[in-house]
């Protein structure tokens, strides 16, 4: 119950905060917002493999970055009104977002399947070790392919489109990524209540005993991580579309550490605890970043604190226990 | 029919054997007890016959041969287990336990709470939370809730209280008398299983040693292969 309505006040401060920041002309803080309510997605992706499926990937950035370069191809070939593809059939690029979303989902959706159908043959630190090995693959390949920026990564001139919106206007492309958020959390929430997300909790506690009870739970926990991935794809499309920039940056391992430390931060498993994890580190970096150079210091001291000493981390420590 | 037959199973943990020759059959509606001192290969037997640990020779389920298949497909062949130590999904609720491992059957939900009502009073408490006695009504109703053909029970009443025990047994008549599943029961409790099994095969050190009738179980057996 407390879970909720910490929740309820936590979307109550997204919603109230940009407006607030819109009264008081002050576009930055509502760009910061969503760069906090997109990195809040990417978690909540993640959250799924590591809070429920308790599969540790060290490699979500590869699915942040193939969703951010789904964006960067596909608008950059509509920009240079060259098509993406001429045989056997013409593919254009784009700018229209719900197809690059698509699109996005699709490629990071199919590249967890062939992540994860080879890490799931291992377990623990193996895990760890190979999907973290397919993230620095995907980031030198992104580093070496000149034709789509190499090293430099690749800039798109004008924010991609949405029907009915002017997504250059920071207070409409916030709604948007915040409608999004809801809406994935939305089915986050439903997912880990029904039978899929309670064999998944299951088989994080005992893939034994799930197994006994006849569920495949490496199909299962494939499943999970492919949905995973979806989701993050689809935060890195956006975040891309923020910054109306992408590079390989965004496919480096120190990005998968930072969406595993939203998660951490907030609290694994808990619906809201990748969300509250974003917005601490979005407004950690914004205070602290413009105090010193080395304000990671003071985030790596409060993910020591709270690994320590709070159990579900900043959820858990607001909404008490599990359940 | 026979529903499960093994044929000279043999087992290894590691380098080390573990059986070295079962012999053991199951009926459709057949309720048969495993029965053995400590460490003479029961709960190794029922692994090897959930496909949790690797064996060799005859292991069939209903024309399957159970040695090709993986754990979850043996499991949705239709053998149900409650293993040992009950071992309920500690964070899940009562409900979600059941919901968790639910296959389509006549066992649903409502089901299970009417064989054991103290789930019922329990949905929303968390599986750790429920003392021993709930949690093996538990760990029962979950292997219920796949609809099995055969239910094979792991030490069902050890540790709990006489009364919960008696709770158990109880239950354990009512499946056997409105359901017609088979059972596979191991257990020390020789009177109880004596009320309920048809059958019974005695293990000694890895090895099927004895299998006939319940009636023609003797105390000279019981003593010498059970130690009661």
């Amino acid at each position: 119950m407390r879970g909720m309505l910490v929740g309820a006040m936590l979307l109550a401060g997204l919603v109230a905060f940009p407006i607030w920041a819109q009264a008081a002309d002050e576009p930055f803080l509502i760009t910061l917002a969503t760069r906090a309510v997109i990195l809040a997605l990417a978690a909540v992706g993640l959250n799924l493999a590591l809070g429920q499926g308790g599969l540790v990937s060290l490699g979500h950035a590869a699915f942040f970055g193939i969703g951010g370069y789904a964006m960067g191809i596909l608008a950059s070939h509509a920009q240079s009104y060259a098509p993406l593809m001429e045989w056997p059939f013409v593919i254009e690029g784009t700018r229209s977002m719900p197809v690059i979303w698509l699109v996005a989902v699709l490629a990071s959706a199919l590249a967890a399947l062939g992540i994860g159908a080879l890490s799931l043959r291992t377990t623990g630190v193996y895990f760890i070790m190979i999907t973290l090995a397919f993230g620095q693959m995907l980031y030198y390949f992104a580093i070496s392919w000149t034709a789509y920026g190499g090293e430099d990564g690749l800039s798109i001139y004008v924010r991609n489109g949405f029907p009915g919106l002017n997504t250059l206007v920071p207070i409409e492309f916030y709604g948007l990524c915040l409608v999004i958020l809801l809406v994935v959390l939305a089915f986050h929430a439903a997912l880990i209540r029904s039978p899929f997300g309670l064999a998944l909790n299951a088989a994080r506690q005992s893939p034994e005993r799930v197994r006994t009870v006849g569920i495949d739970t490496r199909r299962l926990q494939l499943a999970a991580f492919v949905l995973s991935g979806a989701i993050t794809g689809l935060a890195g499309a956006l975040f891309a579309d923020l910054n109306r920039f992408v590079s390989p940056s965004m496919l480096s391992w120190q990005m998968s550490g930072e969406i595993m430390i939203f998660v951490i931060l907030g609290g694994a498993g808990r619906l809201f605890g990748p969300v509250a994890g974003a917005i601490m580190f979005v407004a950690l970096e914004h205070l602290l970043g413009g105090v010193s150079d080395y304000w990671h210091v003071f985030l790596g001291i409060l993910l020591l604190l709270v690994v320590l000493f709070v159990r579900g981390g900043v959820i858990g420590l607001l909404a008490g226990a599990r359940r | 029919m026979t529903l499960l037959a093994l044929e000279g199973v043999t087992a290894f943990y590691g380098p080390a054997q573990a059986l070295f020759g079962v012999d053991l059959s199951v009926g459709e509606g057949e309720v048969v007890a495993l029965m053995g001192r400590n460490g003479m290969g029961k709960t190794t037997t029922v692994r090897a016959i959930c496909r949790l640990i690797p064996a060799r020779g005859g292991l069939i389920f209903d024309g399957h041969d159970l040695t090709a298949l993986a754990s979850h497909r043996a499991a949705r062949l239709g053998i149900g287990l409650v293993p040992e130590g009950r071992r309920c999904f500690r964070d899940l609720t009562v409900t979600e336990n059941l919901t968790a491992a639910a296959r389509a059957g006549p066992w649903d939900r409502g089901r299970v709470e009417a064989l054991f009502p103290p789930l019922a009073d329990r949905r929303r408490q968390r599986a750790a939370s429920l003392s021993g006695g709930e949690q093996q009504m538990l760990a029962i109703g979950r292997a219920l809730m796949t609809n099995p053909r055969l239910l094979i029970l792991d030490e069902a009443t050890e540790g709990l209280a006489p009364l919960v025990r008696a709770q158990i047994w109880d239950a354990i008549a009512r499946l056997r008398a409105e359901s017609g599943m088979a059972i596979l029961l191991i257990d020390k409790s020789v009177k109880e299983i004596a009320a309920i099994a048809d059958r019974a095969t005695l293990l000694e050190r890895g090895r099927s040693v004895w299998s006939g009738a319940m009636t023609d179980l003797t105390p000279e057996l019981t003593d010498r292969y059970i130690g009661v």
